[in-house]
C-alpha cells in the first residue's frame, strides 16, 4: 500500500465514524412518536438517510426524537445547524425530505413554505 | 455502503461476555430485524469502557447514552423506545456519555477523562482496521514516512517529549530506545511486555481489547526507531480475547501493507509475533520474560548487561509495557510540546488507572499524571461503598505500598510518590475500608509472592517464605516480640540482594504497612504501642 491509498481508506471510513463524534455540523431530527410514525414518520426517515447517502453527505447525522405536540403538522422534522437557528419542518413527505436535502442542507436555503418554527 | 442513522456499540471484555452480551448482540440483532431496522441502526461490538460490574453495556450514538445492567427483557424496550423513537427507554440505568464540555463536578467513571493512550478504545470496532484508520490510526507511521523522518530524530522527538515506562519503573523511553540504537548488532528486538501479572491491574487488557492497532503502529515506529526488523507481543496467556483481537488485527495491518515488507513504501519492513505466556509472575520482569520467550524456564537473569545490549538470543532488547508504546503514534502525531503539556513537568501524559475494592464505580480510568490520590478514589472511583471510612489504598499491585489517609492527597505521578516513599507501578489503585484488615492483605500479599518466587536466589526463596511464617503467625494472634523487626530485616535484606525486582520489591508493601498502620500490628503482637 503507498501513503496515498491509506488516505484514500481513511476518508472513505470517515463518514461512517461522524456519528460516533461529539459535534456534526448538521443535524436532522424525525419526530417519531406515535402519531409522528403514523403520519409516514418512518418513511420520512428512511427517505432522508436515502438522500443523504446518495449524495454522499458527509457532515449530515439523523437521528430521532418525540412528540412535539403538534399532530396535526406530523411528520416533523427539525434541522439544527451549529451556530444557526434551527428550522422546523412540517408534513414532511417523502417528497419534501429530498427537497429539504436539496435546498436546505446541500445548499443552505431552508425550504421557506413547509417551516413552523424557527428556534433561535 | 449504507447510511446507519443510529450506531449502537457494544463493550466486549471478559465481565461483559461473562453478563452475557453476545446473546444481548443477537437478541437486539433480532428485534431490529423484526421493526425492519437493521439498514438503520448499525450494531457492533467494541472495547471495554472501564466500568465493572455493570453486566452488559450498551452505547448509543449520536444520542451519547450507555446503557447498564442491559438484560435480555430489556432489549424490546431499548429498541421500539430509543432506537425507534428516540426517547431514552425509561427505568433503565442509563447515563449521558461524556462529550468534551462535560461537566468536571461529575462523580464515577462517565465523567470526562482526558483520553490519550484509550481514545478510540470504546468508540472504534477493534476488528475493523478501516474504522481504526478513519480515526486516526496509523497517522503516526504515516507521518513519520511521510515526512521521511529519520529514526534518530524520532528518538530525539520522544526523549523530548519526557515519555517514561508505564510498566512501574518509570524509566525514559527515549533514552532506552536510544541505547539498543547504538548498541553494535545488526539484529534488534522490539518487545511489548503485555505480561500483566500485577493483581489488580487490567490497563494492558483493555489497550489491546480495544485498540489493537495502536500496538501495532507503535511497535512498527519502536521497531524503526531502535532499527528492529521483527518484534514480540508477550502476552499473558488467560487474556484469550486480547490474543484473538491482537492476531485478527496483524492479520489486517498485513493485508493493508502497514506490517510486513516495505510498510507505505518507506523501504523499511517489520514483523510481529505473539507469544503467550503461562501465567508466571516473575515473566513480566523483562530478563525472564526474554528466557521464556527463547524457551527456556522464566527465570531473570543477572543484570548488567541489560537488555539494550544482550537481549533476546543475546542480541540488542527494547523491552516496553503496552501503555508506554500506546502513548507513541499520539507523540508522533501531535509532537512532544503536546505531550509536555499533560500532566507534571518530570512526568507529562496521562495514567491509565485500574480503580478496585471497597470503591463505589470500580473500573478503569485515563487521567493525567499527577491527578490526587482522592480525586481518583472520590472523583471518579465515587467513594467508598455503603457509606464507610476510607482506610487505605494498595498503590500498584502487589508489589506496591499501603498509604494512609493521610497521604489521600498525594499527587499520582513517579516523582511526587517517591517523596511520600510510594510508588505509582502499575496504576492500581486497591481502595479499602475501615473494616479491612491490613494484616490480612499483607498475608496474601507475602503468600502471593511466596508462591511466585521462582526460587533462582537464596534471598528471594528463603525470604518470602519467613516473611510468609511470620505474618501467618501474627495473623494467628501468636506474634512474637521482635516478629515486626525482623520481618522488616528480611524485607530490607531481600531488597538488597535478590536477582530481580520480585524479591526487591517485597520490602515496599512489608515497610509502607509497617510504617502506617503500626498500631495494628502492635496490637496484634501484644504489645503497647510504641508512640
Amino acid at each position: 500500500m503507498k501513503l496515498e491509498d491509506l488516505k484514500k481508506i481513511r476518508e472513505k471510513s470517515e463518514k461512517d465514524m461522524l456519528l460516533r463524534a461529539a459535534k456534526t455540523r448538521l443535524k436532522v431530527v424525525v419526530g417519531m412518536g406515535t402519531s409522528g410514525i403514523a403520519a409516514g414518520a418512518r418513511e420520512t426517515l428512511k427517505t432522508f438517510l436515502d438522500e443523504i447517502e446518495k449524495r454522499d453527505l458527509r457532515d449530515v447525522v439523523v437521528t430521532q426524537a418525540g412528540e412535539r405536540g403538534l399532530s396535526s403538522h406530523e411528520p416533523i422534522v427539525t434541522v439544527i445547524e451549529e451556530g444557526k437557528p434551527s428550522v422546523v419542518y412540517g408534513n414532511v413527505t417523502a417528497e419534501l425530505a429530498r427537497r429539504i436535502v436539496a435546498e436546505h442542507l446541500v445548499n443552505g436555503n431552508p425550504v421557506s413554505a413547509a417551516i413552523i418554527e424557527v428556534k433561535e | 455502503m449504507s447510511v446507519f442513522r443510529t450506531h449502537v456499540l457494544l463493550p466486549v471484555d471478559e465481565g461483559t461476555a461473562q453478563a452475557g452480551v453476545f446473546e444481548i448482540k443477537r437478541r437486539l440483532e433480532k428485534e431490529l430485524d423484526s421493526r425492519k431496522l437493521l439498514g438503520e441502526v448499525k450494531v457492533l461490538e467494541s472495547g471495554s469502557v472501564g466500568i465493572v460490574g455493570k453486566g452488559v453495556i450498551l452505547a448509543v450514538y449520536p444520542d451519547r447514552v450507555y446503557y447498564f445492567n442491559v438484560r435480555q427483557e430489556d432489549v424490546p424496550r431499548i429498541v421500539d423506545e430509543h432506537l425507534l423513537k428516540g426517547r431514552i427507554a425509561a427505568g433503565l440505568d442509563h447515563a449521558p456519555i461524556a462529550a468534551m464540555e462535560a461537566e468536571k463536578s461529575k462523580v464515577g467513571l462517565t465523567r470526562e477523562q482526558r483520553r490519550v493512550v484509550l481514545d478510540k478504545a470504546w468508540t472504534v470496532d477493534p476488528e475493523n482496521i478501516e474504522e481504526t484508520l478513519a480515526a486516526g490510526g496509523y497517522a503516526g507511521l504515516e507521518k513519520l514516512f511521510a515526512e521521511k523522518t529519520a529514526p534518530e530524530a524520532l528518538i530525539e522527538e520522544i526523549k523530548r517529549s519526557g515519555l517514561r515506562g508505564r510498566g512501574g519503573a518509570g524509566f525514559p523511553t527515549g533514552m532506552k530506545w536510544e541505547f539498543t540504537r547504538k548498541a553494535a548488532g545488526d539484529e534488534k528486538f522490539i518487545i511489548c511486555n503485555a505480561d500483566e501479572g500485577e493483581p489488580g491491574t487490567f490497563k494492558d487488557r483493555l489497550i489491546l481489547e480495544g485498540d489493537p492497532h495502536r500496538l501495532i503502529e507503535a511497535m512498527t515506529i519502536a521497531g524503526y526507531a531502535i532499527g528492529a526488523g521483527r518484534g514480540y507481543v508477550y502476552i499473558r496467556g488467560e487474556y484469550q480475547l486480547s490474543i484473538e483481537r491482537l492476531r485478527k488485527a496483524i492479520a489486517q495491518a498485513r493485508s493493508y501493507g502497514l506490517l510486513g515488507k516495505n510498510i507505505l513504501e518507506s523501504g523499511f519492513s517489520f514483523e510481529l509475533e505473539i507469544k503467550k505466556g503461562a501465567g508466571a509472575y516473575v515473566c513480566g520482569e523483562e530478563t525472564a520474560l526474554i528466557e521464556s520467550l527463547e524457551g527456556k524456564r522464566g527465570n531473570p537473569r543477572i543484570k548488567p548487561p541489560y537488555p539494550v545490549t544482550h537481549g533476546l538470543w543475546q542480541k540488542p532488547t527494547a523491552v516496553n509495557n503496552v501503555e508506554t508504546l500506546a502513548n507513541v503514534p499520539a507523540i508522533v502525531v501531535r509532537g512532544a510540546d503536546w505531550f509536555r503539556g499533560i500532566g507534571t513537568d518530570k512526568c507529562p501524559g496521562t495514567k491509565v488507572f485500574t480503580i478496585l475494592g471497597h470503591v463505589v464505580y470500580p473500573g478503569l480510568v485515563e487521567t493525567d499524571m499527577g491527578t490526587s490520590l482522592r480525586e481518583i478514589i472520590f472523583g471518579y472511583g465515587g467513594g467508598i461503598q455503603g457509606g464507610k471510612k476510607f482506610k487505605a489504598a494498595l498503590l500498584g499491585g502487589a508489589a506496591g505500598v499501603f498509604l494512609p489517609e493521610k497521604l489521600l492527597d498525594v499527587r499520582m505521578d513517579y516523582e511526587s510518590l517517591k517523596e511520600n516513599k510510594a510508588v505509582l507501578g502499575s496504576g492500581a489503585v486497591l481502595v479499602m475500608d475501615e473494616t479491612t484488615s491490613i494484616i490480612d492483605m499483607l498475608f496474601s500479599i507475602a503468600k502471593f509472592f511466596a508462591h511466585e518466587s521462582c526460587g533462582q536466589c537464596v534471598p528471594c526463596r528463603v525470604g518470602t517464605r519467613q516473611i510468609l511464617d511470620i505474618i501467618y503467625r501474627i495473623r494467628r494472634g501468636r506474634g512474637r516480640e521482635g516478629d515486626l523487626e525482623s520481618m522488616l530485616a528480611l524485607a530490607e535484606t531481600m531488597f538488597r540482594s535478590s536477582l530481580c525486582p520480585l524479591g526487591q520489591s517485597l520490602v515496599m508493601p512489608v515497610k509502607s504497612a509497617l510504617e502506617n498502620f503500626k498500631e495494628e500490628f502492635a496490637l496484634a503482637c501484644g504489645q503497647a504501642v510504641k508512640s
